[in-house]
């Protein structure tokens, strides 16, 4: 019963709106919305192996090299300016800067110096998806426990067993916390920098759709991003709950204590 | 959601404000967005404000903060990294960390002005700091950069008063409800991911250039952020202060006056204060990309007539006025809930 009631509150919202939409566009055809049937067909017409591998596979790619990238940078740089007190105060104000400026308009600069290709593409990703890894990490490395610190040294850990062991596992819950905020930009700025200048991927292929007025394959293009945005998370709450299980388990005692 | 919350005493001293905390970090499992937002200072400056380890908890104005690491709370508690003799110490690094960072900026500009000089990249494409910073200045002086600067901001707050005022009403209702809450749930945790930008295409036929279509992408991107913030907001009422304010006879009305709204507000300030940044992302993108005009548009104007001094001139022009924007959100934030540490800083001694 509690399973029944559960399921009919997960899918009874979306049915009543896809049951809004079908009453809406039923009656004459408007340009703007397809009706759900024709987006669906539209969707399996457009959306074949063809273009998978043309558009949506570099994409891909290059979202995956740019949210790499960032993890990797904003992990390793988040470690050595937290670490140290004076690096962060050297580097804090002109990371705030650059944070601040909205990743888009770096787009212009980038395609002059480095051209229009793949680079630039994941550069622009990175620049944009580094700043919330990069920030928790040194948030996440500052706020360790001055004990714990502590005695590790006294123990004679060296600096990679306590990086391994003492500083990343306690810094984790924050990084991941950036990292998730760090997906949907990367999303985000995939998206833009194909719109930009492009001739192939995601972003390229719906704005041409509207270009050309093709108005369910662009509420296609729509939607299979929408798609790729829910899968990201839900591939991340996976992750996260499979590199962050120790914690959670945790603070499921310390709360039931 | 908060249902099941235990009732914690009323003593904010003691493990009362824990279980709660407890329970908002349950509920922020997925969504500590707001963590990396949440810069240096914020959390310190309150810890100073506050006496006691347990207060600084339950003062904690960034509901969202990141989970307080096992290594932190499991060993030792919070007693290490809090107290007076804390505060002492950072009073005395003041100015040196300010020196430091200007330091730290004038190296940065410094590099810049010598890369293209020397020729390590190509002076037209990326002309030395002291030309885009003379351009910045002397678009200081121009009408049209002015208008430009108008128009962005205007973009911005429209977009963003629309944005809160819905998801603050929506969250509200929504929130106050445990079916509506779970009758809704798995829409909008579908609708959130859809990245806003996709609706760029669709802005633009049905608004082309207008203003309105930055607006819709405003709209769609900040809403979600702050409606989020609502739901946990108005999740965390305590329900002892519920169940007082109603054996008081205080009606809804005035439930939700003077228990949830104060409960939420340090919740709605953290997406009011997340959705500034967004907002600023994407009245720009949208000037880049659609024409809406603004800054954006005149960036994207000056690279295409290879303007380059002028087109840096503008990047670092929207970088301040990001710049601006946090502070002034951070400003208004401490504003807003200046009442939040101090009265209970009050309460406690």
């Amino acid at each position: 019963m509690t399973y029944i009631r559960s399921f009919l509150n997960i899918v009874a919202l979306p049915l009543i709106l896809l049951f809004i939409w079908f009453l809406a566009t039923l009656g004459e055809a408007s340009f703007f919305v397809p009706t759900p049937q024709l987006l669906v067909e539209t969707f399996i017409n457009t959306w074949t192996a063809d273009r998978f591998v043309g558009d949506v596979f570099p994409s891909l790619g290059r979202l995956i090299a740019g949210i790499a990238l960032s993890i990797l940078i904003g992990i390793v740089g988040g470690l050595l300016i937290g670490s140290f007190r004076w690096l962060r105060a050297l580097l804090e104000p002109t990371l705030e800067f650059f944070r601040a400026i909205p990743p888009t308009v770096l787009i212009p600069v980038l395609m002059l110096l480095i051209g229009i290709g793949d680079e630039m593409k994941v550069s622009v990703i990175v620049l944009g998806a580094v700043w919330p890894i990069l920030l928790n990490t040194i948030e996440g490395v500052r706020s360790m426990d001055e004990v714990l610190a502590d005695t590790s040294r006294t123990y004679g850990m060296t600096k990679i067993n306590s990086i391994r062991y003492l500083i990343l596992p306690s810094a984790m819950p924050q990084i991941m916390a950036g990292i998730r905020q760090s997906l949907s930009i990367a999303l985000i700025l995939m998206v833009i920098s194909e719109m930009f200048a492009s001739t192939e991927g995601l972003g390229f292929a719906i704005v041409q759709f509207q270009r050309s007025f093709a108005i369910p394959e662009m509420w296609s293009g729509i939607v299979l991003l929408g798609l790729i945005g829910v899968v990201l998370s839900f591939i991340f709450q996976l992750a996260e709950r499979w590199i962050l299980g120790w914690y959670h388990g945790l603070r499921e005692i310390e709360q039931s204590a | 959601m908060t249902d099941e919350s235990s009732s914690p005493g009323l003593d904010p001293r003691g493990d009362a404000p824990r279980n709660r905390e407890e329970e908002v970090h349950r509920l922020h499992r997925w969504e500590s967005s707001a963590a990396a937002d949440r810069r240096g200072g914020d959390i310190r400056r309150h810890t100073d404000v506050s006496t006691s380890a347990g207060l600084d908890i339950a003062t904690r104005p960034d509901p969202a903060a990141p989970l307080t690491s096992v290594a932190q709370s499991g060993a030792t508690g919070r007693a290490t990294t809090s107290g007076p003799g804390r505060a002492r110490r950072r009073r005395r690094r003041g100015w040196s960390t300010r020196l430091l960072g200007a330091a730290g900026v004038l190296g940065l500009l410094l590099t810049w002005e010598i890369v293209p000089r020397v020729g390590l990249v190509n002076e037209r494409f990326m002309p030395p700091a002291s030309e885009a910073i003379g351009g910045l200045i002397t678009n200081f002086g121009l009408t049209d950069f002015w208008v430009a600067v108008f128009d962005t901001m205007h973009a911005w707050a429209l977009g963003m008063v629309i944005a809160v005022t819905m998801a603050t009403a929506l969250g509200f209702i929504i929130g106050s409800s445990t079916f509506l809450r779970r009758f809704t749930n798995s829409t909008i945790e579908f609708l959130r991911p859809v990245p806003s930008v996709a609706l760029i295409p669709l802005a633009v036929l049905l608004f082309g250039v207008g203003i309105e279509s930055s607006l819709m992408l405003i709209v769609y991107a900040c809403f979600w952020q702050v409606l989020i913030q609502v739901l946990y907001g108005v999740a965390d009422v305590d329900s002892v202060a519920m169940n007082t304010a109603r054996s008081y006879g205080l009606g809804p009305v005035a439930r939700m006056r003077h228990v949830t709204f104060p409960t939420a507000l340090p919740y709605i300030m953290t997406g009011v204060r997340l959705a500034a940044a967004v907002a600023l992302i994407l009245a720009v993108t949208a000037q880049l990309i659609i024409g809406t005009p603004g800054l954006g548009a005149e960036i994207s104007r000056a690279q295409s007539g290879g303007n380059y001094v002028s087109m840096y001139a503008l990047v670092l022009a929207t970088g301040l006025l990001g710049v601006l924007i946090n502070l002034v959100m951070r400003m208004i934030e401490r504003k807003v809930l200046s009442w939040h540490s101090s009265v209970r800083t009050e309460v406690a001694a």
